[in-house]
């Protein structure tokens, strides 16, 4: 068996217009057999596009992709029976029961699991003779995840499998991904729900504009923004303009980085017990007041505002 | 599991089966369509069939304007029950209500007297109404009677009444031909802008069914819907009406496959770009709306001057109808209905080949 599961190389993709939309500009990257790899990035950011073109159903305007060791061009059906989809939004025929539509899609296949099987692994056993129509936004989901798994995909395509779920459904989902994945398959998923990508991905490549601003495994990516802990303080009105406007707390020891954004300080420390003190004798020298200070992990979503200075669940900046 | 289970359940988990069978239940879910395609067109039939029945004796409004002899026309109209006027009897009125009665359309004829050129009669009629022409001659012909006209021959009436040359009989194998145009167009098109409205094209498009499955059900559900529809319909009319098939019923079954072909690919070429649900339903009323007017499905479209109906004839549904009222009218045989079916096949072959070449699965 192939030790790499997708593989694309140089992936752009350029709509007709005026002026021509560059959705992906140049995308290199690599998603070993048994990986769970999370493409995240905003809304916009060239994820859905990315993924279409992984999964066939989209032309590269160029560039090289290699599924399961084998090309679109050359073996789309071989590689149609090996992989299984999620796409952002389907809707399944409202008036089709859970079982009748697992079952079209099983007919598919030439291989596949049993469909009480694909309903049991997603949950859905209780479901099984209900109309789609009836079904919760959560139930659907996972509906989209059986139909994806029902022809046993050595590869996984998952785009936005969690979007406007609430956090017990997204809860759910996440388990069934897990459990998947640890079968030894691999997924490929696009979130832009920085603790998903962080609960699940063993590596994530952040998308912006078309482009991988970085690559690694949550973990890396967070030591890279070179501390592990944010510290984050609010001054109180009284506090004189200048003082709680001040930037000047990025030449502090232990603070790798600062910004100041909606009357909020965020430091990015290494060592929280060692920064606060400073914070609060550099206060009490110039009068300034505290009005909240917290402190808390680094997470994806701090490096995603360092590399971009915008958050993820924002849209960019020209559109 | 012996062998036969293994066969069986090789065909039924057959994707062709699975996606003919999604299709059916989908239909039979949605009442809506199983309204439109069924209910209305036997709706239709029994609405029409019965407000055009022929009836024994027609009735036929006349007013008689007030005058010196007037009177005595009456009489005479009186002892013929088909003259009536609109309360029951026929009525003496002064002529400016018999004028007002004219034009709306209470009454075709207004008899009258004490002309000033001089004739005993004066008869004033709409002469492109074919009812007040009709009214005109029959009263002249009782009034020149009662006058004591003698006619020199001799006149024998033998009745006949047969189905077959009834409104009805005409009215069946039109609405026949309306139901497949209606199935075909709600049936495919329909059916499939909104499965890429829902993204389902695309979502098959990414397992690995062969689209030549997804098309041929489509294809054959439409097929087993166009038998259940026909049956029900025909049916209905004989009982209803006793309108019975005067053909072969192999050639009548024939065209009804020919016709769902041929709307089945009208309704794919209709979907293949629509990507939303107004789209398609401007274009199938811009397609199917000339044809309920001009294919002859409620009236004969010999009532189009000539040079329309050189260009009636080429589209889709009127060599249809045509050729399904010959065989099941006159037991015409599909020999001679060749050019019909000829023209029914271009449009079918046609239509699939530039549906096949524009369809857009996402």
């Amino acid at each position: 068996m192939e030790t790499i599961a997708i593989r694309c190389r140089e992936l752009v993709k350029t709509y007709a217009g005026r002026p021509p939309v560059e959705a992906v500009r140049g995308i290199d990257m690599a998603v070993a057999a048994g990986e769970c790899f999370g493409v995240l990035g905003p809304n916009g950011a060239g994820k859905t596009t990315t993924i279409e073109i992984l999964e066939g159903l989209l032309v590269a305007t160029s560039g090289e992709v290699e599924i399961l060791g084998m090309q679109w061009r050359q073996s789309p059906d071989a590689i149609r029976e090996a992989i299984g989809i999620s796409l952002q939004e389907t809707r399944f025929s409202d008036k089709l029961s859970v079982l009748e539509t697992l079952t079209l899609f099983r007919s598919f296949y030439r291989r596949g699991i049993a469909v009480a099987d694909a309903v049991q692994r997603v949950g859905l056993e209780d479901k099984l003779h209900a109309w789609v129509k009836d079904l919760s936004g959560g139930q659907r989901q996972r509906l989209a995840v059986a139909a994806a798994i029902v022809g046993d995909p050595r590869l996984l395509f998952l785009d936005e499998p969690t979007t406007g779920l609430d956090p017990q459904s997204r809860r759910q989902l996440w388990e069934i991904i897990r459990q998947y994945g640890a079968q030894g398959r691999s997924v490929l998923l696009t979130t832009h729900y920085m603790e998903e990508a962080e609960q699940l991905c063993d590596r994530v490549a952040i998308i912006d504009q078309g482009e991988i601003i970085a690559l690694g495994s949550p973990r890396e990516l967070i030591t890279r923004l070179g501390g592990e802990h944010v510290v984050e303080f609010t001054l109180a009105p009284q506090t004189a303009g200048a003082d709680r406007t001040e930037n000047a707390w990025a030449q502090f020891a232990h603070v790798t980085s600062s910004v100041y954004e909606d009357g909020c300080h965020r430091l990015t420390v290494t060592e929280p017990h060692l920064v606060i003190p400073q914070i609060l004798g550099h206060l009490e020298q110039r009068g300034g007041q505290l009005a909240s200070l917290t402190t808390r992990h680094a997470r994806l979503e701090d490096v995603f505002v360092q590399l971009t200075g915008r958050h993820l669940e924002e849209s960019p900046p020209n559109t | 599991m012996n062998r036969q289970t293994t066969g069986g359940a090789r065909v039924a988990n057959h994707p062709l089966t699975q996606l003919v069978l999604s299709r059916m239940r989908e239909f039979w879910r949605q009442p809506a369509a199983v309204f439109w395609v069924y209910g209305f067109p036997l709706l239709m039939m029994v609405a029409l069939g019965t407000a055009f029945r022929n009836r024994p004796v027609d009735k036929i409004a006349v007013t008689v304007v007030a005058g010196s002899q007037a009177e005595a026309i009456q009489k005479v109209l009186q002892q013929d029950e088909r003259f009536v006027g609109p309360g029951g009897d026929v009525e003496i009125l002064s002529p400016e209500i018999c004028r007002q009665r004219l034009r709306t359309g209470k009454t075709l004829l207004i008899v009258s007297t004490d002309s000033q050129s001089g004739s005993n009669f004066t008869f004033t009629y709409d002469p492109e109404r074919p009812g007040s022409v009709m009214a005109r001659d029959v009263i002249n012909n009782l009034l020149q009677t009662a006058a004591g006209r003698r006619d020199p021959a001799t006149v024998e009436d033998i009745t006949v009444r047969e189905p077959g040359g009834r409104y009805i009989d005409f009215l069946v194998p039109g609405l026949l031909g309306m139901g497949l145009m209606g199935g075909g167009m709600w049936g495919v098109g329909f059916a499939i802008v909104n499965l890429r409205i829902r993204k389902l094209l695309k979502r098959y498009l990414a397992t690995p069914m062969k689209r030549s499955h997804f098309l041929g059900s489509m294809m054959i559900s439409r097929l087993l819907f166009t038998v259940t529809e026909v049956l029900i319909l025909v049916l209905a009319a004989r009982w209803l009406f006793g309108v019975v098939n005067h053909g072969s019923f192999v050639a009548a079954a024939v065209l009804v496959i020919l016709g769902a072909c041929q709307f089945g690919g009208i309704g794919l070429l209709v979907a293949s770009r629509a990507e939303t649900t107004e789209t398609v339903s401007g274009l199938m009323n811009l397609v199917m709306l000339p044809m309920w007017i001009g294919s002859g499905v409620f009236y004969s479209i010999e009532r189009f001057p000539a040079s329309l109906q050189t260009v009636l004839n080429l589209l889709p549904l009127t060599p249809l109808i045509h050729s399904l009222r010959s065989v099941m009218q006159d037991g015409v045989s599909l020999l001679a209905l060749l050019p019909e079916i000829g023209l029914i096949s271009l449009w079918t072959v046609v239509t699939f080949a530039l549906a096949m070449r524009w369809f857009r699965w996402q």
